[in-house]
């Protein structure tokens, strides 16, 4: 079956005054319909601009998209003008972001806000585009959808809102939804049911999504299949089981011990020394060479083709790691 | 004039000490325009001060026959339609312009800070009481009635700086308020209650100095807009009454022989305008200085 | 929008209100220099006027009561100058060319000033963005009456393209509300600028982008509702400003307004017209500030619950 979503090679940089940023570099991952992909990685790891970039979502200069095929349903996007960029966005390719109150408008109703994919991407008339979002609504288990949709989002709380956000993204029938971190700005608990949200639609629609996060335990919940982000580039990617269970590159393996387990007494936590580098100076090596306990002199000059320690599973390191 | 719209939570700046007067200090001087400011208002504080002396024809002379001349060698801007030379009228009307903006500031100043400082220091229902009715009087236009006043009880000069720097306490006395407030939790002050000094000379000695900051910022602030209020009556006649004469009132003056003597208006109204400017740079320079991370426009 | 927002302001404005007249009502009274003042001379029928309008003989409340239940029929009482003419009638002549004065000043404040800022706010850092404010500081600085002689000599006398004196055609009404209009418009300018940016920063751009709105519809809809908001704040200080600014304006192009019969009145010591006027003004600027914050109101939900 063919991939939902393909990307080659990707690059984008941003021309800063202080020197050009590689935030994507030579990405290179798929997905396919029904699946979930999460992407992890630190903040700076390019994670974010990775999706938003490819959509038109970010302003052209400074971003430039320096090279690569990003193909949805067949199509390379990139080379998409903004108009159909426009067309797809809401509509084939739906996102939503971390922190619901700023991401949603204040001085709009719910159902204002809720309905403008419907209007503008189906052609609905108000009247019918505000019955099927209040249907929406209650999809995602906010009940008294109709007083919800005449509701502003300041009344709501966190977890209602990332619901309304979700409501709003899915009333298109996207093909692929990107979800910027959407559960970190949420209490533990509402994170567990928005995902559990998130899996319920995918089984009923066969959606494809893009998780981006930071958070393993959100990762581990809920993808298929994982790509691991470091300034920029790839390091490792596979099935969520190859990832957890047999990290191949060491930075994976850095992340996994140093996250925090309940069913482990631990005096001290373990961490990464060092800091992420600065993406304007970054050489031609591995960047996180200055971190990392398996380096080799190799690491400092040239960054490392993909080691493939099982089908379906790469690390992009030249130490093989156990 | 530029309307400020303060932040009043932003005094931390004051825990720095003496090196944030150095600091802002050298941000000052670092900005052009309100360095460019700065030398012409004192240039023009020295003029104002030697006018008896260094202007070229006695104020009240006038000379029929040479009424409305054009500007030249002998009148830099001509003359006015009594004959008298308009040099000598601007200069000695920037004396009264600039000096009413000084003392009503002052008063403004006096009355904010004195209040401000006692709202904010005794705090709790007399201050709320205190800044509701600051709220309120916000919303009365001032000007009228200074004009009101200026209808009662004649027109009178001492009475005119008085009003025109009560139509600007307010905002100062909200600004006065919000630095004590901040600065009453602070350790030194707390000391001195405990050392049993008392509030008032609390509020002279620690609070009120050390609030200064954001009060000089609005001082010259308070000054154009006074000036402006000022040439404003004076240009309606409501002013300084002759033989005085402000900037407004030549400004008045050469309104009326507009359509001849067009350089009866410009004289006055250039130096006005550029008088405004260089307290408006000069205050948003000091702004800036004293507050770097004030939203930049 | 709740009942008991928009009876939380009035709560506030009465009072107000109420101190200012009871204000004006001691100051006419006792007021040395003012109109009952023994010293004053004042014809005979004037005061014959006065004493039959006002009661003197009657005890202070009853007089206060007298006063504020003329007020409340807007019977502002006869003129101290002009025998035999009310204040009323005089204000009604006038007033109306106010009104139209300061409707198209307001006009040409919106529209330029709006224009501008979102323009400098699309196009940030830009020519777009430093001409319009840099000419927004003039109009800040620059008094009304610098700026009216200015306009007027520059294209009323120098290029006569339109007239600097009366009211009579559409011509002679573009140069006063012109004056009066850009010096609000430069505070709405910077308003619109300031807000705009700050909201087209926020994340609920972003998203409404993602939705695959046009960049029309992401600006008008979303951006401009919050972004005005500062303009719709300075909406109340605006008014005050066009009408005191009125007063400067109608003298100077000599427009028969009630700026400027205010003025004369105020020259001539004419007391009742003086403080008939001024609370007529008053009455308009608490008013306009109530409509101003329940407008704001409207706008951005999150006040409503104040």
């Amino acid at each position: 079956m063919a991939p939902l979503l393909k990307i080659i090679d990707y690059r984008a940089y941003f021309r800063t005054r202080r020197g050009v940023v590689r935030a994507v570099d030579h990405l290179s991952y798929e997905i396919h319909a029904g699946e979930t992909l999460g992407i992890v990685g630190e903040s700076g790891s390019g994670k974010s601009v990775s999706q938003l970039s490819y959509l038109g979502l970010l302003p052209k200069p400074p971003l430039e998209i320096v090279g690569g095929e990003v193909f949805f349903q067949g199509q390379d996007i990139l080379k998409f003008n903004q108009n159909q960029l426009r067309q797809i966005r809401g509509s084939e390719i739906a996102m939503i972001f971390q922190d619901p109150m700023s991401s949603l408008n204040p001085y709009l109703k719910i159902g204002t806000q809720l309905i403008e994919p419907i209007q503008v991407h189906l052609g609905k008339t108000k009247k019918q585009a505000w019955s099927q979002g209040i249907g929406a609504l209650e999809r995602v288990g906010i009940s008294d959808a109709e007083e919800a949709m005449n509701s502003y989002p300041h009344e709501f709380s966190g977890g209602m809102r990332q619901r309304v956000m979700i409501a709003m993204a899915l009333t298109t029938k996207p093909k692929l939804l990107i979800a910027d971190e959407p559960t970190t700005a949420l209490d533990v608990t509402v994170q567990a049911q928005i995902l559990d949200l998130l899996k319920d639609i995918q089984k009923e629609t066969n959606m494809a999504i893009i998780l981006i996060t930071h958070d393993l335990g959100v990762v581990a919940n809920i993808s298929d299949r994982i790509v691991v982000m470091y300034a920029g580039k790839i390091f490792e990617q596979g099935t969520a089981e190859s990832i957890f269970y047999q990290p191949a590159h060491p930075y994976t393996k850095a992340l996994l011990k140093s996250t925090p387990r309940i069913d482990q007494a631990e005096s001290r936590l373990s961490v990464i020394q060092g800091n992420p580098p600065d993406l304007s100076r970054l050489g031609s090596g591995c960047p996180f060479y200055d971190r990392c306990d398996y380096r080799i002199s190799d690491c400092e000059i040239a960054f490392p083709n993909a080691r493939k320690p099982e089908p379906n599973h790469q690390s992009f390191c030249h130490v093989e790691v156990k | 004039m530029t309307k400020i719209l303060i932040d009043e939570s932003s005094n931390e700046t004051l825990e720095k000490g003496v090196s944030l007067w150095k600091d802002a200090y050298r941000r000052l001087l670092n900005n052009k325009m309100a360095m460019a400011g700065a030398s012409l208002l004192l240039l023009e504080l020295l003029v104002a001060m030697l006018t008896p002396w260094i202007a070229p024809y006695p104020f009240e002379l006038q000379n029929l026959e040479n009424a409305l001349a054009e500007p030249s060698m002998l009148h830099f801007f001509g003359t006015d339609n009594l004959g008298r030379d308009v040099f000598t009228r601007v200069l000695y009307g920037g004396r009264i312009s600039m000096m009413v903006g000084l003392l009503a500031s002052l008063v403004s100043v006096g009355v904010g800070v004195l209040y401000g400082a006692a709202a904010g220091f005794f705090g709790g229902r007399t201050d709320n009481l205190m800044m509701r009715v600051v709220d309120i009087m916000y919303a009365i236009p001032f000007l009228f009635l200074v004009i009101i006043l200026m209808v009662f009880f004649g027109r009178n000069f001492i009475l005119l700086f008085i009003a025109l720097g009560l139509t600007q306490w307010l905002t100062m006395a909200r600004i006065v308020r919000g630095q004590v407030m901040t600065l009453k939790q602070k350790e030194f002050i707390q000391a001195a209650r405990v050392m049993g000094v008392a509030p008032v000379k609390i509020l002279m000695r620690h609070l009120i100095p050390n609030s200064l900051g954001p009060v000089i910022v609005y001082l010259t602030l308070t000054i154009p807009t006074v000036i402006l209020e000022e040439a404003f009556l004076s240009f309606l006649g409501l002013g300084v009454q002759p033989p005085m004469a402000s900037w407004g009132t030549l400004i008045a003056e050469g309104v009326e022989v507009m359509e001849i003597a067009w350089w009866n208006l410009i004289a006055p109204a250039i130096f006005l305008s550029l008088t405004l400017f260089s307290l408006n740079f000069l205050g948003d320079g000091l702004r800036d200085a004293l507050d770097p991370k004030g939203a930049k426009d | 929008m709740s009942l008991n927002y928009i009876l939380k302001r009035l709560a506030v404005m009465i009072p107000v209100f109420l101190m200012v007249v009871t204000l004006v009502f001691f100051m006419i009274r006792f007021a040395p220099g003012g109109p009952f003042d023994s010293e004053k001379a004042v014809s005979p029928e004037i005061m014959r006027n006065l004493l039959a309008k006002y009661h003197m003989d009657a005890p202070l409340w009853k007089q206060y009561l007298r006063y504020l239940n003329d007020l409340a029929h807007f019977d502002l009482g006869p003129s101290f100058k002009y025998a035999n003419r009310t204040v009323n009638e005089l204000i009604g002549e006038s007033f109306p060319v106010s009104i139209e004065l300061g409707m198209l000043s307001l006009a040409w404040a919106l529209v330029i000033g709006i224009l501008a800022g979102a323009l400098a706010a699309l196009r940030p850092n830009t020519l777009w963005d430093y001409i319009p404010m840099s000419f927004s500081i003039l109009g800040i600085c620059l008094p009304t009456f610098v700026i009216g002689p200015g306009l007027a000599l520059a294209f009323g006398l120098w290029y006569d393209w339109l007239p600097v004196a009366g009211w009579s055609s559409w011509q002679h009404k573009v140069l006063p509300s012109l004056t009066l209009g850009l010096a609000y418009s430069a505070f709405i300018s910077r308003l619109t600028r300031g807000g705009l940016i700050e909201i087209l920063n926020q994340d609920f751009i972003r998203t409404a982008r993602a939705k695959g709105l046009s960049e029309t519809t992401v600006m008008v809809k979303h951006a401009f509702r919050g972004g005005l908001l500062p303009v719709v704040s300075y909406l109340g200080p605006a008014l005050a400003g066009i009408i005191t600014g009125a007063l400067v304006t109608e003298t100077i192009f000599n427009i028969p307004g009630l700026g400027r019969f205010f003025i004369q009145s105020a020259v001539n010591r004419d007391y009742t017209v003086v403080m008939g006027t001024s609370l007529l003004y008053f009455g308009l600027i608490f008013v306009s500030n109530f409509f101003v914050d329940i407008l704001y109101a409207w706008l951005d939900p999150r006040v409503r619950y104040d």
